[in-house]
């Protein structure tokens, strides 16, 4: 079906005294609209215009960029700014100012600003802008990966079918993998660490889905591959090419079957044998990862966590092992942003991005993951309706019942606000519109009662009431026959027969 | 798939199992694959070793085993369920195993076994699956997206004829025997008194041990798989609308499951002492409303459903009328002088 995207995005261009360039086309404050077409395929075009406002800073932003370093300024303004999901507003500070370090032209902070440092005049400012949008908010190929079910096969970049398709929900399950319980006694304080570390990251992605977190510990789990050992390091490896087989035979006890219909993302700690520690993985050019970890796209990802030897060799079996969750929770937490896709391409040098810290991810990048998964849900949504609507033609006598209907009607309504409220620049509302659009989809068209089990061909249809009307019909149309034929008769004789 | 029941067809479910044995052992695990069968050979009272299905003569083999997962069992096999899973038009309260959860980027094997004719495919001696039934069903899957690519292997009589209607893209489909022929069951076995396997099934499966997780075969080895002095039968192939080039596509891509995997590069840093932490309150402590029965059940939906179509037989008055008519010409025609003969 052929969509039409509009994606507005609301920015801010705040110009510190000292910073306005000389040649700007007319004085502050003055709007300015740029628009720009991507065509994904023949019937779908998407369009982004990016809403600009430059104005000068308000006595309030200009102490907060009075502050000593980005960081802090970064978190003064943030008080002051509207953050409205989907919007952004960069802060330009004149060339001389000491908040940007040295080499760095672009800072880009935890919520939804960037410092810019002025220089050139308007174009080149013009030109960091761009950059600076589309990192904050979408690029071609993130809009491009969305709507990767329209895109020809041969266009696609890596990118697309390995970041996990937008949901109403996820399930994360952490597995402690022991395959050696006479060795290592290993306790992992999961509870805490979820509390702790976890649920802030998905508190913060509550507003993209549901998440549900459980954990469970497995013994006698085995890899199922078997890795060499290296003499030089006196450590054993695990080549790359053996990664990938690795996860079946601990797939099948993972019971990730018994969960919900959610897509399950699944994080395994492996704790390897005392007979083949250390473990190391080694990465394509043979040097041990320093993460010691791998992850598979829409899946989840193992890490191995390395006990050391005991001390001597009188040490009581099984080591009392207590795992470093923080290591552990930085790796899981990455591998769950890479599997997102929220991790972050390839930048200019003069850019400088904050780190989100606890949280897990800056506000952009939320707002980064909500337009792409705005889009695919909509175009989602757009491909259901009408393979739905295919559906009904082609079979004429499936019944509707009326909760499907509802449904259907209901897809529809959401789905065009949220083409609407996109266009107007609201993320926040045109996500949650495209969320209920999808829900009323799924349900319309996954609904039970629209099996078709109705498929007669008419040589089956011919074979079944040939053989019961035929000998019936024939006696009933001779006889027939000859009642007409005896009027007839009748009719003449009585003038003959006077 | 096994759509046969009775004891006679001991071979097609001792195909499926041994088919599911073999994707087992190339590693694709159970919560990955749903299997349908009569399920009645095991423990079948006319089984001479009871809780064994033996795929090989001599009873080399036993395919049953102690870990098979049957997700669609005895008088579950029908028509029907067999269109939800591919479709996924399932009440909500089948469980995650009976359930086909695939997504754009996996790829489904489909094996189907029984007995099966011009056309169609006989389903436990009560109804059948046409061809064009067949294409529909995977043309939804395709609409959803619900595969990536699909191998779609049939052992039964005349078997080519189930995907000449295909019309989706990225199918590949092979067949034990051409319109017209028959496929053969390869060997009886004295001892069970059956037939133990189908011919093409036995050779795919000699062909399949052969393979490991991480062999390179590809598609066109199946393909000269049993050739018609062994089978019998001319086993065929479909690949037009499959896009690659089955030269290129592995064995393995649709027989075991070998993932993309990638090295995790960057961690994030997290504080380790977060300054004024509290301990957020566990959400189970916030009351809850019990959920009532009745709550979880979709009662509008029941009460409001209308009856269920019924297929549609001529009304009883029809064919009293039809006889009353046949009755009337008979004796208009003939004189009412023949009444008093049968009354």
């Amino acid at each position: 079906a052929s969509a039409q995207f509009q994606l507005a995005v609301p920015v801010a261009v705040v110009f510190a005294p000292g910073s306005v360039p000389g040649d700007l086309p007319r004085p502050l404050p003055f709007r300015d609209v740029q628009e720009m077409e991507l065509s994904v395929n023949l019937r779908t075009t998407v369009t982004s215009r990016y809403e600009t406002i430059y104005r000068s800073t308000t006595a309030q932003e200009e102490a907060a960029l009075g502050a000593a370093t980005a960081r802090e300024a970064d978190a003064a303004l943030h008080l002051l700014q509207d953050t409205s999901l989907g919007s952004l507003t960069m802060y330009v500070v004149p060339k001389t100012s000491s908040l940007l370090p040295q080499g760095i032209s672009v800072y880009v902070g935890k919520h939804r600003s960037a410092l810019v440092r002025a220089g050139g005049g308007l174009a080149a400012l013009r030109t960091l802008l761009r950059q600076l949008t589309q990192v904050m908010s979408f690029t071609a190929s993130s809009i491009t990966a969305a709507l990767s079910d329209r895109v020809p096969d041969g266009q696609l970049g890596p990118d697309a079918r390995r970041h996990l398709k937008s949901s109403l929900g996820y399930e994360i399950t952490f597995s402690l993998l022991n395959p050696d319980p006479k060795s290592h006694a290993v306790e992992w304080d999961i509870e805490e660490a979820v509390n702790r570390y976890v649920q802030p990251v998905l508190d913060k992605l509550s507003l993209v889905a549901n998440f549900s977190v459980d954990s469970q510990i497995l013994y006698y789990a085995v890899l199922g591959v078997t890795p060499r050992f290296d003499k030089e390091s006196s450590s054993f490896l695990l080549s790359t090419h053996s990664l990938p087989h690795v996860i079946n035979p601990v797939e099948a006890r993972l019971g990730s079957s018994a969960a919900s219909l959610y897509p399950v993302l699944n994080f395994l700690l492996y704790v390897p044998e005392r007979s083949h520690s250390p473990l190391y993985i080694q990465d394509k050019d043979g040097a041990p990862v320093s993460t010691n970890a791998f992850h598979s796209p829409r899946w989840g990802g193992i890490m191995v966590y390395n006990v050391e030897a005991p001390s001597s060799p009188q040490t009581s079996l099984p080591l009392h092992v207590e795992v470093d969750m923080v290591r552990v929770m930085e790796v899981f937490l990455a591998q769950l942003r890479l599997l997102f896709g929220l991790s972050r391409e390839e930048l200019p040098p003069e850019f400088l991005l904050e780190r989100p810290g606890n949280e897990g991810l800056a506000d952009w990048e939320l707002d980064r993951l909500l337009w792409a998964h705005t889009v695919e849900n909509i175009a989602t949504v757009s491909t259901t309706l009408t393979s739905l609507a295919q559906l009904l033609d082609k079979i004429g006598n499936i019944v509707i019942k009326d909760d499907v209907a509802s449904e259907v009607y209901r897809a529809v309504a959401s789905a065009q606000s949220a083409i609407a409220e996109l266009a107007a620049g609201h993320l926040h509302s045109a996500f949650q519109a495209s969320k209920e659009a999808v829900t009323s989809s799924e349900r319309a068209f996954f609904d039970p009662s629209l099996l078709h089990l109705l498929y007669f061909p008419d040589d089956q249809k011919f074979a079944i009431y040939i053989p019961l009307f035929l000998p019936m019909a024939v006696p009933i149309l001779l006889s027939l026959a000859k009642i007409v034929r005896e009027t007839r008769q009748r009719k003449k004789e009585p003038t003959k027969m006077d | 798939v096994c759509t046969s029941r009775f004891w006679f067809n001991y071979r097609h479910v001792a195909n499926t199992l041994s088919v599911y044995r073999s994707v087992k052992r190339l590693g694709i695990p159970d919560s990955h694959i749903v299997l349908m069968l009569a399920d009645d050979m095991a423990c079948n009272p006319r089984n001479p070793k009871p809780a064994t299905v033996f795929s090989h003569k001599n009873m080399e083999l036993n395919v049953y085993g102690d870990d098979v997962e049957v997700d669609y069992r005895s008088y579950e096999v029908t028509v029907e369920n067999f269109l939800r899973v591919l479709t996924g038009r399932i009440p909500p309260s089948t469980p995650r195993s009976k359930r086909l959860l695939s997504d754009d980027r996996s790829n489904i094997l489909i094996y189907m076994t029984g007995h099966g004719g011009n056309g169609f495919l006989k389903f436990q001696d009560s109804e059948e699956i046409t061809n064009v039934e067949l294409a529909d069903a995977f043309e939804q899957m395709w609409q959803k997206r619900r595969y990536n690519e699909l191998l779609f292997i049939i052992d039964t009589c005349q078997g080519a004829s189930m995907y000449e209607r295909f019309y989706s893209p990225n199918i590949m489909a092979l067949a034990s025997s051409q319109v017209g022929e028959d496929s053969l069951s390869h060997q009886p076995d004295l001892g069970i008194g059956v037939h133990l396997m189908d011919r093409y099934t036995f050779y795919v499966l000699e062909f399949l041990e052969e393979i490991h997780p991480a062999s390179q075969t590809n598609m066109n080895d199946l393909f000269q798989v049993c050739p018609k002095s062994l089978c019998v039968s001319t086993p065929g192939h479909r690949t037009d609308l499959f896009q690659r080039d089955p030269q290129n596509v592995l064995i393995t891509d649709f027989f075991g499951s070998v993932r993309k995997v990638e090295i995790t590069t960057e961690t994030i840093s997290l504080d380790r002492d977060l300054a004024g932490f509290e301990s957020k309150i566990p959400k189970d402590e916030l009351a809850t409303e019990t959920l009532k029965y009745a709550e979880q059940l979709p009662v509008a939906q029941i009460i409001h459903q209308k009856p269920k179509q019924k297929d549609w037989h001529p009304p009883g008055g029809f064919i009293l009328g039809l006889w009353a008519l046949i009755i009337m010409v008979f004796f208009k025609t003939y004189g009412i002088k023949h009444m008093k003969h049968i009354f």
